[in-house]
């Protein structure tokens, strides 16, 4: 999986952080406009896909790897279930126990932010790594360069 | 007529010709490209019936199974050969399609209204049905009873009390009321959510490792 | 039945749509395509049931609170019942990664056996 040519890697190196700054904002901002944990994740595993699909394996290989993914992946999931055994301190599995603030802040409605940020952070991760196992191994099979003639 | 009704019915039909499409064509991209189709159309849908979170994830996905699908079909374009027409698969779809006329047919139009068959008509769901508040109260303790009615569904029980926090409801403060259901009364059920997605990854992880396969020379796949 | 039912209607055709193309078609990217369709039609029919039509003239109301939280009593008198979405959403974000996962097995099951042609594949045997 070579990268590609030299316009789109000078355009993704543009406009990658613009979406990756999007999928932030919409999982902060998920209790109060439509969006949230899973909508940010799922474009924040766009944007780095499109990060990988446009700087070839190599960048795969030693910035964005595998093991990163999967690192990121458990953590999220660790945040996710530490808000829950949390919620112990207000009474029940997965009390909201941190204050309600106004409606509409930033910071507002107890644990909801935090639990947003912990699945965002892991169905970005996990949809990533899934991708990167899918585009990476097809380089083990070889894919025959004569066929990307029909591409154009 | 509704023109939001018109607009559905309009989108139902080209997601319908869609999939008819996508699922007889021969050629592989190109059904892989009216299964796009079908998928931004139920797009519009969930826009058309009020659910934008609903909207922005289905676009986000449908962009990324399309990715995943076309970077699959497009090096490997074997063409589909006709369908073997055996008996025993279309009898099984046919005879799915007659259960659910069946089903369609018997119980949403038969049956008094509010009974215990009828599905209740498109546009007006339970929420919109009042009984006595007083069932809120705690098992025995009548005198917590909250006054006045409230909404016969927990849909409705959500979006009444899903706000503040007082001695009559337990809200969340969240703005959104879909992400107050999702992460604070249904959080369980988020729970059980990212799990499948991880068992989901782990899975893919796990049918794409390279250690432990032997590799024989002369790879019959190498094409 | 009157024209109230017709969207569950033409949502249960693109169902048995998508289930007979798992069922009945040979190539995988077929059933790939199928299973696919039998997801986005599963949850097209749960967002169906929770619509309520909104007041006369008015595009119907989805359940976010914009006007602050004076609005709040307004919204819960017209608002589209939120349960169903919230179930639907995560549907939709668990139908993309069982889709990773068919395609990877997809993958798989090509560099075995060089076709993508399930009759093929049931002669060829490894």
């Amino acid at each position: 999986m070579q990268g590609m040519s030299l316009i789109v890697k000078n355009i993704t190196r543009i406009v990658a952080g613009f979406i990756i700054l999007f999928g932030a904002y919409i999982v902060l901002y998920g209790h109060v406009t439509p969006g949230g944990g899973f909508t940010g994740g799922v474009i924040l595993a766009g944007g780095l896909a499109l990060v990988v699909l446009a700087f070839g394996e190599e960048f795969a290989r030693n910035v964005l790897t595998h093991d990163i993914a999967r690192l990121a992946d458990s953590m999220g999931a660790l945040l996710f279930l530490l808000v829950a055994v949390l919620g112990f301190m207000g009474g029940v599995f997965f009390t909201n126990f941190l204050p309600l603030g106004d409606v509409g802040a930033l910071l507002s409605s107890g644990t909801i932010p935090i639990a947003n940020i912990g699945i965002g952070i892991k169905v970005g991760a996990g949809l990533f790594g899934v991708f990167l196992a899918l585009a990476a191994f097809r380089r083990a099979t070889g894919a025959a360069p004569a066929d990307t003639g029909r591409l154009a | 007529m509704d023109p939001i009704l018109i607009l559905l019915l309009a989108l139902l039909g080209f997601m319908l010709i869609g999939s008819l499409i996508a699922i007889e064509t021969r050629d592989l991209l190109s059904s892989v490209i009216c299964v796009g189709a079908v998928g931004f159309g139920t797009s519009l849908v969930f826009l058309l019936l009020g659910a934008p979170d609903l909207a922005i994830t289905q676009v986000v996905v449908e962009i990324l199974v399309l990715v995943v699908l076309v970077r699959m079909v497009i090096t490997r374009r074997d063409e589909t050969h006709a369908t073997s027409r055996s008996t025993l698969p279309v009898g099984v779809v046919l005879l799915a399609l007659g259960v659910m006329a069946a089903v369609v047919f018997g119980t949403l139009a038969g049956g008094p209204a509010d009974g215990p068959l009828r599905v209740r008509p498109f546009g007006d769901p339970l929420m919109t049905a009042e009984v006595p508040a007083a069932r809120l109260a705690p098992a025995g303790r009548a005198d917590l009873a909250p006054p006045g009615t409230t909404s016969a569904s927990v849909g409705g029980t959500f979006l009444e009390q899903g706000l503040t926090e007082n001695a009559a409801s337990r809200g969340t403060g969240a703005a959104n009321y879909v992400m107050g259901v999702l992460l604070d009364y249904r959080a369980y059920d988020t729970l059980g959510e990212a799990t499948v997605i991880f068992v989901a990854v782990i899975g893919a992880y796990a049918v794409l490792r390279k250690v432990g396969r032997s590799r024989h020379a002369g790879n019959e796949s190498d094409r | 039945m009157s024209l109230q039912m017709v969207p569950y209607v033409l949502t249960f055709l693109l169902l048995v749509a998508g289930l007979y193309a798992i069922v009945a078609k040979r190539n995988l990217i077929k059933v790939i395509v199928g299973i696919l369709i039998l997801d986005y039609a599963a949850n097209l029919l749960l967002v169906l049931t929770g619509y309520r039509t909104p007041p006369a003239g008015q595009a119907p109301v989805a359940p976010i609170l914009t006007g602050g939280a004076v609005q709040a009593p307004q919204l819960a008198a017209t608002a589209v019942d939120p349960v169903p979405q919230a179930l639907v959403l995560t549907s939709i974000v668990i139908g993309l990664s069982v889709a990773a996962l068919v395609v990877a097995l997809a993958i798989r099951l090509y560099e075995k056996y060089g076709t993508f042609d399930t009759e093929l594949m049931r002669n060829l045997k490894g």
